[in-house]
């Protein structure tokens, strides 16, 4: 497991950054707060995202969330597994769960987001 | 057979060769289909449509009929919906061949009857809002909250004002209002709440601008609350340059008591299947006519009736936003609303909305000690309260009660709305429920909060005692099986 | 009153079980000067008895056509309704119920929207279909949209053979969207889209082309060409049909149809004055999440028994609010369970019958009419159950000397531009000996 190396934002979503790519899924807070995760719509490889906006949706039987992209770039790889199994995410949000892979854009800083500490403690606050 | 693998598909008793209705043998003298229609324009793969008797059709149809509770059934306290009795007369009325028989298109002079009635129900809708003229057109309440946008879009266009592209609706409100502004291309802001249930006024104060274009309301609230301060509201929307939209789900607890129109609301729609007690039908078919004020009436829809010389006739107001849909509205729905009305008159439409607010208090008042109540004031026809304690104390969630109550054979309250009520329950009795029925209704909340105390796990696998218990949606929703397929 | 139980007494204690005296103390927060004075000015309240006198006589203005008979089509139809569906639209558990929103006591509301999706997507050759829309106008304009968002383009194809109303109701949907409309002609010897027209689209742009099929004026569509230009163009081939004639017709799931819509009046629901139908609305698995208002899937209940819920609920608004795939709350579930028994107790045989029918007895008047009136066929192109008819009269005038001998001529296509033209429609309601009737007095008119 390699959430000790991840970084988080407030909405939830983790990031795993490994040379110039960013894996990205949600928290295990947000997959609990969701409940069941019924459907995943994923972003297509190839679609340029910036920072902060909402490149993928998460479903749950009565709830919907958007998924905020933590950094910018450009989508190269998403997790397909989820389209027939999205209860991945219940199941294992850190793992298994993840939900896109982004190139990050040159010049991207990720001093904004959290560290896992940093993280627990937020959602103790919350 | 009912058993408890439930009522088969009736495609799943379909057999070869059997047969229902039967049409008149064919008295034209027939030519083979490819003289008529190219072979390469017909159907190859065939319809799988049962092949079952019209006995078995009825039984059917009948036994799917007693999995299900309608207001016929017993008490059906969903709030917001205004599941009222629905007069049976008014079915016969509404089945007459002068009214089922007729096509929309018939020469205006052969259907004097129907436009007489749409013409006198859109008068009568306009006395009860206190607005100036009506469009019976709209299908149902998020259309007449779309056309009411449209029209207000239009007004704005037509006096240079097209930048005005934001409709403020409050945190309260239904789902369909922010959908619908989202239909009609405008941004959707949010006002909050103050802390009697009302609009935050000074929230709105600071939220109006050049770009306001309207607000949104429903007065009583989704709390079943009225705004005290709906003048000021009105005048600082209107200061802005904005207009006020009246959403009528909730029209049941004024009838002849306030004019919606007299509050400064500027377009009001009203859900004939809440207030006028047209059948809901499981769903649909609803009616959701608008009414609005002399500036605006220029923009209604066409076509509207009007009535000249004497003879009725369908007119097209002078700068009309178009069609909201075909022909001219769910007609027969109008015929009950219509006979509804004519039923009631003046004074029995003011007892319906007295009556209405003296049995939603009466439930409000003996309630609030078994269930958080998060505005203590007197509500007008529906109240939300609270499972908040329940959920707190004994881990049982308003699902779970809401579940619970079907076990004694009562509807579940509307649930988890508005939203801003945590674990909410929306609870309106109507009218015309008797004090012994809102008695029984007290009685099983009562003992629900008694189980969420004792017996807790009976509340979360609850209902017991319903055709089905609780369903998978989970499942439903993963992996969706929208139909039936052949083998 | 009527249906108030409320007693003098009931109220009494209701009050006082409050603290209250009078029910004006519910009121006091509402201002004074709001109130409505001196009450509605509305006429005085009828008895039962009065109501059914009072409501007879209105009806009475109206020529009905169970006396008179119809050759008027143009969107309502005069189809047979077997006398089972309204009894069993009647019964109380159907009619008086909301929408399913407590599935464990709303089976059978449920199951029979599933059953009624299935027998639309049956007819249509399609995969799946929705609980039903206002009627096929709005339909087609929520289909045009959904194009719009599943390909992110913005330019939306209607024939200017579609339905002249359903173009309006298109417009004022779409206009309001940003979407723009460009219409496709019609040859005017065949009546048919003018393929050749789509050539000058600009591709890169289409989200989708409606192909109305029969179109308005009764006629049948070659809609393979249509299809082939759309999906190489990479837009949606978005058909409206009308149900009846799917008996007899490719279906739209064999033209590669994406979303198909239309209304359902013809299906076991009286004409009414217009409404209230349904619109149907199907689509392919693919655009499933993509389709508006309500869908009712299977599942099991906790014992593991069938059942069914209202699901993809995400896609609505009382979840996704100004994010839903549209605003629509309600469905038409009565008119929907009307098409269900109507379509089942016809069945596979049945239905087929009636579109054979239809088509016989429509080839029979377009027969008669031309070996024995002046009157012309407009078009070309194959007609399955309405057909334009014209010739230097005026159509109304015609209409009216129609109605004194008991029946209601063709639609008269002057409202919509045609000065010299009417549509004819001929159901299976009709007999030969009406239609040579007819054919006897247009004969006497020329």
């Amino acid at each position: 497991m390699s959430e000790k190396r991840m970084l988080f934002t407030k909405d939830h979503e983790w990031v795993l950054v490994e040379g110039t790519i960013a894996r990205i899924g949600i928290t295990e807070y947000a997959q609990n707060e969701l409940g069941d995760v019924v459907f995943v719509d994923l972003p297509t490889v190839g679609d340029t995202v910036e920072e902060g906006e909402g490149f993928a949706v998460v479903e749950s039987v009565k709830a919907v969330s958007d998924v905020y992209a933590p950094v910018g770039g450009t989508v190269v790889k998403v997790n397909e597994e989820l389209e027939s199994s999205p209860e991945l995410i219940n199941e294992s949000p850190f793992d298994q769960g993840w939900i896109a892979e982004i190139e990050i854009a040159e010049g991207t800083q990720l001093d904004d987001l959290m560290n896992a500490e940093e993280y627990k403690a937020f959602i103790k606050e919350a | 057979m009912t058993s408890k693998t439930g009522v088969p598909l009736l495609f799943e008793i379909s057999s070869p060769g059997r047969r229902g209705y039967r049409l008149p043998e064919l008295d034209v003298p027939e030519v083979p289909v490819d003289e008529l229609i190219p072979t390469e324009y017909l159907r190859q793969q065939e319809a799988e449509l049962p092949e079952v008797s019209e006995l078995e059709v009825v039984r059917h149809f009948t036994q799917l009929s007693r999995l299900n509770h309608g207001v016929d059934v017993d008490f059906y306290p969903l709030g917001s919906c205004t599941m009222k009795y629905n007069p049976r007369v008014n079915e016969d009325m509404a089945s007459l061949p002068g009214f089922t028989a007729i096509h929309p298109y018939q020469p205006e002079e052969t259907v004097q009857g129907a436009l007489e009635l749409m013409y006198n129900l859109g008068t009568y809708l306009a006395e009860l809002s206190g607005l100036h003229s009506a469009t019976l057109q709209p299908a149902a309440g998020a259309h007449g909250e779309l056309t009411g946008l449209w029209i207000i879009k239009a007004y704005h266009e037509a006096n240079g004002e097209g930048h005005r592209n934001e409709i403020i609706v409050p945190d309260s409100a239904h789902g369909t209002n922010p959908a619908s502004a989202m239909m009609a291309n405008y941004k959707v802001v949010e006002v909050p709440s103050d802390e009697r249930g009302g609009v935050d006024v000074a929230a709105l104060r600071k939220l109006v601008g050049p770009k306001t274009a309207g607000l949104m309301l429903t007065n009583p609230n989704t709390l079943g609350l009225f705004d005290e301060n709906i003048c000021a509201i009105a005048e600082i929307v209107h200061e802005a340059g904005g207009l006020l939209y009246y959403d009528g789900a909730n029209a049941n607890a004024l009838m002849g008591i306030v004019k919606p129109g007299h509050t400064g609301f500027d377009v009001v729609h009203y859900n004939l299947h809440k207030t006028f007690s047209t059948p809901h039908g499981g769903g649909g078919p609803g009616s959701g006519p608008i009414v609005v004020s002399e500036q605006l009436a220029p923009f209604l829809p066409w076509p509207v009736v009007a009535k000249e010389d004497g003879r009725y006739v369908l007119k097209r107001p002078e700068k009309s936003i178009g069609r909201v849909k075909s022909f001219y509205g769910h007609f027969s729905v109008l015929v009950r609303a219509y006979a509804y009305i004519r039923s009631h008159g003046a004074e029995g439409l003011r007892q319906v909305s007295e009556a209405a607010v003296v049995n939603a208090n009466y439930l409000m008042h003996h309630l609030k000690s078994l269930y958080h109540l998060p505005y203590d004031r007197h509500c007008k026809h529906e109240f939300v309260l609270s499972g908040k304690l329940q959920k707190e104390q004994h881990g049982v969630r308003t699902l779970d009660i809401a579940k619970r109550l079907l076990d004694y054979g009562v509807h579940a309250p509307t649930i988890y709305f508005p939203l801003n009520v945590d674990e909410a329950l929306m609870i309106e009795p109507t009218e015309t429920e008797t004090k012994e029925t809102l008695d029984a209704f007290i009685a099983a909340m009562r003992r629900i909060a008694e189980e969420a105390e004792n017996d807790p796990e009976s509340l979360k696998s609850a209902p017991h005692y319903t055709p089905v218990r609780r369903l998978d949606e989970a499942r439903a929703a993963r992996q969706p099986i929208l139909r039936w397929k052949k083998e | 009153m009527r249906y108030i139980p409320m007693t003098d007494q009931d109220r009494e204690a209701m009050l006082a079980s409050m603290g209250l005296s009078s029910t004006e103390e519910l009121f006091a927060d509402i201002p004074e000067h709001l109130r409505t004075a001196g009450g509605l000015d509305l006429p005085p309240a009828l008895s039962e008895a009065e109501l059914i006198r009072h409501m007879k006589a209105l009806a009475s203005k109206n020529t009905n056509l169970e006396d008179t008979i119809s050759f008027m089509g143009g969107g309502a139809y005069d189809h047979l309704i077997p006398a089972i569906v309204k009894h069993l639209i009647s019964r109380g558990e159907f009619l008086t119920a909301y929408t399913p929103y407590q599935a464990e006591i709303s089976q059978g509301v449920l199951q029979s929207i599933f059953e009624y999706q299935t027998l639309i997507a049956e007819l249509t050759g399609m995969e799946a279909a929705n609980a039903s829309m206002y009627d096929g106008a709005t339909a087609l304009a929520e289909a045009a949209l959904m194009a719009c968002n599943a390909t992110r383009r913005n330019v939306v194809v209607l024939p200017d053979n579609l339905h002249p109303e359903w173009q309006e109701v298109c417009e004022l949907y779409l206009k309001n969207q940003d979407v723009e409309i460009k219409y496709l002609p019609y040859l005017e010897g065949a009546g048919t889209i003018d393929h050749e027209a789509l050539q000058s689209l600009d591709e890169k742009s289409i989200a989708c082309v409606v192909v109305q099929q029969p179109n308005f004026f009764g006629l049948v569509e070659d809609v393979d060409p249509i299809s082939e230009f759309v999906h190489s163009a990479g837009g949606l081939l978005v058909m409206a049909v009308d149900p009846i004639s799917l008996g007899l017709l490719k279906s739209p799931g064999e033209y590669g149809a994406d979303i198909v819509v239309g209304d359902g009046q013809s299906l076991g629901n009286t004409m009414s004055f217009g409404g209230p139908s349904l619109g149907f609305f199907a689509t392919t698995g693919k655009l499933v999440r993509r389709m508006p208002g309500r869908i009712v899937g299977e599942t099991v209940d906790a014992d593991g028994r069938r059942g069914f819920v209202l699901t993809l609920q995400t896609r609505e608004q009382h979840i996704r609010r100004e994010k839903a795939t549209s605003n629509i709350c309600s469905n038409q579930a009565l008119n929907a369970l009307a098409a269900a028994i109507y379509l089942s107790v016809l069945g596979k045989e049945g239905f087929k019958e009636v579109a054979y029918h239809c088509l016989q007895k429509t080839a029979y008047l377009r027969r008669r009419l031309s070996e024995a009136t002046p009157f012309k066929e407009k078009f070309t192109a194959p007609a399955f159950r309405e057909f334009v008819v014209t010739g230097p009269v005026d159509w109304e005038a015609v209409n009216e000397a129609l109605l004194k001998d008991g029946f209601l001529g063709g639609l008269p296509l002057k409202r919509f531009g045609m000065a010299d033209a009417a549509l004819f429609a001929v159901t299976e309601a009709r007999t030969k000996d009406e239609i040579d009737r007819l054919v006897e007095l247009l004969g006497g008119m020329s």
